[in-house]
């Protein structure tokens, strides 16, 4: 276990983290909010100096392996959330300490469930961080450092990292070189969301409103600033957000396809096609089943286009209360919530992929039974997948199902309902935001015990670095010698 | 530069590493995942698995507009047809591994039908190697430049000799010989050493000196003098075949032991003049009843390594004056360093073969690499550059030059003159040099070696 490497990395995201709270800072001073200010400046002179210190620690060989990469990533993350909790309890708008990290988890997790009972109440520096959060959580604070560091020998191992933090199945390279696909991915993430900024400024949004929206989109999070969520918005906005939710739940890998021209690769991509397909049928589905509920066909349309796009793209915004949709529109987007968006996007869930993968082997598994010889294969994209994959996907559903198991169960002690208790459970652990009946999309989290905060809290982080990497801190053979 | 390696075994992984730590783009592509893996794991490359002759895989790997695409399976029909594609689908050099002697034969109508860049064939370079270490034995290792008029030979320094415990700036006076030390390997470490460098006994080292003066630098550090007359060799392989070639040509005795009776046939009719022995080299007292204390040198090249090795020390046990051991993978040859000669690995040849084409490749201006040879183990490099643009640092005296560490201009070479240079020389536009670098630095360019201000103030 290199340790030593461990902490120069831990020190280099604690930096990024500080230069992070910089807008924050700047605007707390603009509004003249002189507690939010001072918990700013405090955090940033704490984080420069443990940042710096770590980071200072050069280790003695660059040998990076994968114990190595998961361990970067779990502690990473843990310590940005501890750290990036204390702007809040510090200048007093969040007095508990584990609302706290449970709004810092929630953001760099791009869950977006709230505590919050009076959004609105916050200052803009602490919106403007909220946001922050999900933006940089979103296509990874590691793969923000992995675009930064300078050329040399040791990057081929630093996949690790990446492999440890991106979402999906496998986590392959776009060009030969890490650094250069770590920049490809930030750029393409960056002119994405100045994109929806400029349109959501066209529909006459105010301007801290489009930045926190869309950098809230970006993450696929869904923090919003105004406590009736995206319902305060005009039409053309929501429409505009519901698109680039869609967008963002795509493989970042498609617009780099797009950008190269290669159509042809782009066009064999079953994922895509199978995430595009689900977001056509759903939406219909629930329009015909609430068409009853709105004016015009028009507005139906548009909010089912919504929810369900921010639902499967684990965004979590809302212009309509869904928990007064019947039921079965309900249990759609639950369905949605499992699923989730493509692999190599911002968005959380199982993935699409991981659905493709194992309903194909479902099927091979019938055949096998009908035929006890037979030799099967899962071909995704025309390309067969390793047995050893395929299992891992059986594996991680099946852990998967487990930790919401577990989870729902110690919720459950503390009295709630039964839906309660299992969309809280599942929208932290898909990283979605809202979910059923006393946790749907106009209430909040802040109701919940704190040790139920705190199940909630694990589970979200477990959900955004799909499941391993945190577990993995917790075995002992990680740590030891061999 | 965009790389395509087909292939990645170790030449194809060797090859992966160097250049991409040169910072170039590399794709491997091979058809087992697991050895991609591996490399995916530990180098900054892209892996594509598949068949590297079809088209599809090729396109994949973006072959269309690669700069290089370099085919190191080990079937040479495959690394010939990859060569094909690739050039047709237009990229723009190609490189092939090609080890069949019946092919080899055609190299030069392949090379132009085809539009093969550069056909390496590992066998035949072993070959050429070991024959030149037999020429002169005393030597661990020989690289030519300057076609072939200098040379960089390594030898190790006996322990209370002539050498042991002076300075490098002593050392051309005590040898009485314009030569130039430069580099010194001890305990696995390289070191490109300045005047006040101490030598030690037991140290390996490199020396620059011009190819007429090599006998009288054995002469004057009392090496071995002598001359080999005749040579056993183990194992009847392809190096075997190149080899006896070259040597019975240059009138030395070959003796081949070999276990398979066939290949034994085979040898003895395509080289009458050789003794020919049918016989198990690895039995114990076999090696003894064929002479083997009583041979000048011995080079063992079975198929296995250990095997290699093992017969290599049991003959310089037995004093035998000269070993030469092919490996094919040389991990753990420097264990074994007191107790054998000249190591040779054919997969490493291959892959500088390669490395110093690329390295020459992709240039302008001043200083092309015209030759690159990695020695002291692959620690270090020697590069032949010539200087043909007008620089700030032609004209001025080498002491004045600020050349980066670990780096040393080991010789000039002018018109027909072969200086070995001292502080107050001056390089000249058409001269060609000759630096050696510790293998950190990668040097495409003769100006990359100078720091910004190449002149001292």
């Amino acid at each position: 276990m290199n340790l030593r490497l461990t902490g120069n990395y831990l020190g280099k995201i604690l930096l990024l983290e500080c230069a992070a709270m910089v807008p924050s800072l700047i605007i707390a001073l603009c509004e003249k909010s002189w507690m939010s200010a001072l918990a700013f400046a405090i955090m940033m002179a704490s984080l420069g100096v443990f940042g710096g210190l770590l980071s200072a620690i050069k280790p003695n060989k660059q040998k990076l392996y994968a114990r190595e990469g998961f361990v970067i990533v779990a502690l990473s993350w843990i310590l940005i959330s501890l750290f990036g909790a204390l702007p809040y309890t510090i200048s007093g708008f969040v007095p508990s300490y584990v609302d706290s990290v449970f709004e810092t988890v929630s953001g760099f997790t791009t869950t977006g469930s709230s505590i919050l009972t009076d959004i609105e109440a916050l200052p803009m520096s602490l919106l403007l961080w909220r946001s922050i959060t999900i933006w940089l959580g979103g296509m990874g604070v590691l793969v923000f450092i992995l675009a930064l560091t300078p050329y040399g020998s040791g990057n081929g191992m630093r996949l690790h990292i990446m492999k440890a933090e991106s979402p999906g199945p496998v986590v392959g390279k776009i060009t030969p070189k890490l650094r250069s696909t770590a920049r490809i991915l930030y750029s393409l993430y960056i002119a994405l969301t100045l994109i929806e900024f400029i349109m959501l400024l066209c529909g006459g949004m105010p301007v801290f409103d489009a930045v926190n929206t869309s950098l809230s989109t970006a993450g696929t999070g869904g923090f919003a600033i105004k406590n009736a969520g995206i319902a305060a918005y005009s039409p053309y906005c929501q429409v505009v957000i519901a698109i680039f939710m869609m967008l963002f739940g795509v493989n970042f890998s498609i617009y780099y396809l797009l950008i190269i021209r290669d159509f042809k690769s782009i066009w064999k991509n079953g994922e895509l096609k199978v995430y595009l397909s689900i977001v056509v049928i759903a939406t219909a589905a629930i329009a015909f089943n609430t068409s009853s509920m709105f004016a015009t066909a028009g507005e139906t349309l548009r909010h089912s286009f919504f929810q369900v796009n921010a639902i499967i793209t684990t965004t979590g915004f809302s212009t309509v209360d869904f928990n007064l949709w019947p039921v079965f529109s309900q249990t759609i987007l639950v369905g949605l919530m499992f699923i989730g968006g493509c692999a190599g996007s911002t968005a959380g869930g199982l993935k699409v992929t991981r659905v493709i993968i194992l309903l194909k082997s479902f099927k091979n598994e019938v055949r096998r039974m009908l035929h006890p010889q037979c030799v099967t294969t899962v071909k995704v994209d025309g390309k067969p997948i390793e047995d050893e994959t395929v299992n891992q996907v059986g594996i991680y559903f099946a852990i998967y199902m487990f930790i919401m198991i577990i989870s729902v169960l110690i919720l459950s002690i503390a009295g709630y309902s039964f839906t309660t208790n299992v969309t809280a459970v599942i929208s932290c652990l898909n990283n979605i935001g809202p979910g059923l009946d006393k946790v749907g999309p106009v209430c909040n989290f802040g109701f919940v015990a704190p040790y139920g905060k705190i199940v909630l809290i694990i589970d979200m982080l477990l959900g955004r670095l799909e499941l391993f990497p945190l577990l993995m801190l917790f075995s002992p053979s990680v740590w030891k010698k061999i | 530069m965009k790389i395509v390696i087909i292939g990645c075994g170790k030449v194809g992984f060797t090859l992966a590493e160097q250049l991409s730590r040169e910072d170039h783009d590399i794709v491997v592509i091979d058809s087992h995942r697991k050895l991609l893996d591996e490399a995916q794991d530990a180098l900054d490359i892209m892996t594509v698995e598949g068949n590297g002759a079809s088209l599809e895989v090729l396109r994949d790997a973006g072959t269309a507009d690669a700069d290089v695409l370099i085919a190191t399976t080990n079937a040479d029909e495959i690394n010939l047809l990859c060569c094909i594609s690739a050039k047709k689908l237009g990229c723009r050099h190609t490189i092939a591994r090609v080890r069949n002697p019946q092919y080899s034969q055609q190299i030069a109508f392949l090379k132009d039908e085809l539009g093969l860049s550069l056909s390496v064939n590992p066998e035949q370079a072993a070959a050429q190697e070991i024959f030149k270490i037999i020429q002169i034995p005393s030597f661990l290792k020989r690289d030519s430049f300057y076609k072939g008029r200098v040379e960089l030979v390594e030898l190790k320094l006996s322990e209370g000799g002539r050498l042991d415990g002076k300075r490098i700036m002593d050392a051309a006076k005590l040898l009485g010989l314009r030569v130039l030390i430069c580099a010194v390997e001890r305990d696995g470490k390289v070191f490109i050493p300045n005047g006040r460098f101490e030598l030690k006994g037991g140290d390996r080292i490199t020396v620059t000196a011009a190819r007429s003066l090599l006998a009288k630098l054995i002469r004057n550090l009392d090496l071995e003098r002598q001359k080999i007359r005749g040579v056993m060799i183990i194992g009847c392989s392809r190096v075997a075949e190149y080899l006896a070639d070259d040597l019975i040509k240059s009138g030395v005795d070959v003796k081949l032991i070999e276990k398979d009776e066939e290949k034994c046939r085979q040898f003895s009719i395509n080289f009458p003049e050789a003794i020919v022995i049918n016989g198990d080299a690895s039995k114990r007292g076999f090696l003894e009843t064929q002479g083997l204390e009583s041979v000048d040198a011995v080079i063992t090249l079975t198929g296995i390594d250990e095997e290699n090795l093992i017969t290599s020390i049991y003959a310089h046990h037995l004093g035998v004056a000269k070993t030469v051991t092919k490996v094919d993978r040389n991990e753990y040859t420097r264990l074994f360093d007191d107790q054998i000669g000249s190591i040779v690995c054919p997969k490493d040849l291959t892959s500088n073969e390669i490395l110093r084409y690329i390295r020459a490749m992709g240039n302008r201006g001043n200083g092309t690499v015209k030759a690159l040879h990695r020695i002291v183990d692959g620690k270090a490099e020697a590069l032949e550059f010539s200087v043909s643009n007008p620089a700030p640092f032609i004209g001025v005296p080498i002491a004045k030059l600020n050349i980066k560490p670990s780096t040393l201009i080991a010789c000039i070479c002018r018109s027909n003159q072969i200086i070995i240079p001292k502080g107050d020389d001056e390089l000249k536009l058409g001269d060609t040099l000759i630096v050696v670098t510790g293998a950190e630095q990668s040097y495409s360019d003769l100006n990359d070696i100078f720091e910004k201000e190449a002149v001292k103030q």
